[in-house]
């Protein structure tokens, strides 16, 4: 890839698998204009590349709804106000201190809103 | 597959949806002693519409100047071009001030100035009348206090990420649901006394939207596979000012609407013209009066006629505004905007219509009940009180208003319901069990399911949106009938937790279903009228002064009209001779 094309692209690394199995990279290449932020590259990813990719989002753009967190080389960030850098080649990791799901997706309801923390309660 | 992996749950009163009004419907069935079980496909009280209202809330307070309910009431029947359902138009306005008032006790911080709480003029509305939060903040305000309540009440389950699949119907009533727990992969049968659906509206069947992932019409397809009618599908609510252009990170796209109240702001043309007045509307120096229906068929002609922005729309401009005012109307939002390059007092940013609300839903009675008994609606699942077109600011009033009306008549006819037993609803749940089942195969080059609601999405957009026509429908309909062949019996996806591609596969079967409601009520509706414009059929006719209601029972499209519903004439007189307060 040239220096122009470089400019055009961004590259995802993004970390992959089920629960506590195991984890592989795979890199993603995107059209930097598809990118303006991290959750506009993963949703054109998810329909142009790779349907099974999992990230959880629900309110898209406005910053709102608070779940599209996960980790940008590293940070702790909401995916659909994070920037891409066209040329740039970025990581992309599920929440360090959460449970994974799946893929970009960790468990972060509280823990009276998850069906097994009711069915313990249900116990007590 | 086997039976034990399998969870049975039961409650009294289920709700599937926890936005503003399922939440508000949590709340009042659980006071009225019911216990409840909330699921949501998200997260509680984060997901749904109700987060995302950034600003208007109306309501007959008098609290900016003198009001009455009736005349919110008359601009609501007003908005809604002859096609609102009175009962429920007078429910929302009437009953609404006191679930506002209700709000206001919980702490939810409506914005107040001189001792009073502020009410802004929107369009539409003969007097100041919305209530707001600010900086943009009504929405996440709303839906914060809501959680709290709820959280207060151990009576109410809340869960999070159960993606309900189908009803479960015992005899013509509804007892319970099949759900999907996305955590885990897990399959749910939840059996219930009632029943009620608070999931939200249509608004992601289109590609430019302002709503939240899960807007699909989830609601309207689980009413219609079992059963219930819905009502006045055709109209779509298209809010005309969406964001455009330039690409704005971290805002919703009608975010511009609050600007408008607080600062008016020029509506142009390519050319930098005014050009609402052109369509018979007042002139933009008048102040922002101009209704959504309006407003969006005046910028969609100017693009049509070659007279649009580069990028499809209108301009919006509030270059004429001084930079210290635009500090006192939005503080922090002008330094946010700063971070996306925009600078108001320079740039002139570019706006064009997004599909924002349903007018349509399920039919309703005015206890929220469907024609199924033990099912009822609440909020913009709800179709028949906006008619043809909604108001500025109906919405919040309405998911909290006709929240705890549906909460209330739930828990009662559940109280005296005879709950199905565990063997019953396992025998009910089977065939949508066996679905979420099935297990497939890697998908198939170019079987991709997320490109295929992006298709649909497209679809909609073309020919299903602000402006129809015969010829238009007829191909959405086709193209909707080959995209369900295309995605055929199997369900992409498989069993694990979170697989994207199997939520993606149960929300096109619901989408698709849902689409083709619209397009059937759309094509029959010969007449333009609200957020119905048909290239067609330009006017409206008197003779279609009726709303159409739509069932599909095995497979087949019911489609038929019924006579708007009015007041009783002793209600209608009682109302006639109330003078209006504050009036002119």
């Amino acid at each position: 890839m040239n220096t122009e094309n470089h400019a055009t692209m961004i590259c995802l690394d993004v970390q992959r698998g089920v629960g506590a199995g195991a984890t592989r990279i795979q890199r993603y290449e995107l059209p930097a204009g598809a990118a303006a932020s991290l959750l506009d590259g993963l949703r054109w990813v998810r329909e142009h590349l790779d349907p099974t990719l999992a990230l959880r989002y629900s309110c898209i753009n406005a910053n709102a709804c608070k779940e599209c967190m996960m980790l940008l080389d590293g940070k702790v960030v909401y995916a659909c106000v994070a920037r891409m850098q066209p040329g740039a080649t970025h990581s992309v990791a599920p929440l360090a201190n959460k449970a994974r799901i799946r893929d970009l997706i960790s468990e972060i309801a509280p823990v009276k809103e998850r069906l097994a923390g009711e069915q313990e309660d249900d116990d007590e | 597959m086997s039976a034990e992996n399998i969870v049975h749950m039961e409650t009294d009163v289920l709700i599937v949806g926890a936005g503003g009004a399922g939440m508000s419907a949590a709340i009042a069935a659980a006071q009225a002693g019911s216990r409840v079980i909330m699921a949501d496909r998200s997260l509680i009280g984060r997901g749904g519409a109700t987060i995302m209202a950034q600003m208007t809330v109306a309501v007959a307070l008098g609290e900016q100047t003198p009001d009455d309910w009736r005349n919110h009431y008359a601009d609501t029947l007003k908005a809604g071009r002859g096609l609102c359902s009175e009962p429920l138009a007078r429910l929302l306005c009437e009953r609404g001030i006191d679930s506002i008032r209700l709000m206001d006790s919980w702490g939810v911080g409506w914005a107040r100035a001189d001792g009073h709480l502020t009410q802004a003029h929107a369009p539409g509305h003969d007097r100041p009348r919305c209530v707001y939060v600010d900086y943009l903040n009504t929405g996440p305000a709303v839906a914060k206090t809501l959680r709290t309540q709820v959280a207060r009440d151990d009576r109410i389950a809340r869960l999070g990420d159960i993606l309900v699949v189908d009803l479960l119907i015992d005899g013509g009533r509804a007892v319970g649901v099949v759900a999907l727990h996305l955590t885990t992969g897990e399959r749910l049968v939840i059996r219930a006394g009632a029943v009620i659906i608070a999931t939200g509206g249509l608004t992601r069947l289109y590609k430019r939207n302002s709503a939240s992932l899960n807007m699909g019409g989830d609601g309207y397809a689980l009413a219609l596979r079992a059963g219930a009618r819905l009502i006045d599908m055709e109209f779509v609510q298209f809010f005309p000012i969406g964001h455009l252009a330039p690409r704005l990170v971290g805002f919703d796209p009608i975010m511009w609407d609050p600007f408008r109240y607080k600062l008016g702001g020029r509506l142009l043309n390519g050319l930098g013209e005014e050009f609402v007045e052109k369509y018979g509307h007042a002139a933009e120096n008048q102040g922002y009066t101009v209704t959504r229906d309006a407003a969006t068929y005046a910028i969609l002609k100017e693009v049509e006629a070659g007279r649009g922005s580069p990028a499809g729309g209108a301009y919006l401009s509030f270059r004429h505004v001084p930079e210290a005012d635009l500090r006192k109307a939005f503080g922090p939002i002008i330094d946010k905007l700063a971070a996306n390059g925009i600078d108001l007092t320079k740039n002139d940013i570019e706006v064009a219509p997004i599909a924002h609300y349903h007018m349509g839903g399920i039919r309703v009675d005015v206890g929220m009940a469907t024609d199924i008994p033990g099912l009822y609606a609440a909020g913009e699942a709800v179709g028949g009180a906006n008619g043809a077109n909604r108001l500025s600011g109906n919405a919040i009033t309405e998911a909290i208003t006709f929240g705890l009306q549906a909460g209330r008549s739930a828990a009662a006819f559940a109280q005296a319901a005879q709950p199905a037993g565990e063997a019953q609803a396992a025998r009910l749940a089977a065939p949508a069990l066996a679905m979420l089942d099935q297990e497939s195969e890697a998908p198939a080059p170019g079987a991709n399911v997320a490109a295929f609601i992006a298709r649909l999405q497209e679809i909609m957009q073309s020919h299903v949106g602000p402006f129809r026509s015969e010829e238009g429908l007829n191909l959405a309909l086709r193209e909707i009938a080959q995209l369900r062949d295309t995605c055929g019996q199997t369900l992409a996806g498989g069993t694990g937790p979170q697989d994207p591609e199997r939520v993606d596969a149960l929300d096109l079967r619901n989408m698709l279903l849902v689409a083709e409601a619209v397009a059937r009520s759309a094509l029959a509706r010969r007449e333009s009228r609200g957020a119905h414009q048909r290239d067609d059929y330009p006017g409206l006719d008197d003779g279609w002064t009726l709303n159409q209601t739509l069932s599909w029972r095995d497979g087949q499209w019911t489609l038929a009209t019924q006579a708007v519903e009015r007041l009783t004439p002793e209600e209608a007189k009682s109302l006639a001779s109330h003078e209006q307060v504050g009036q002119a």
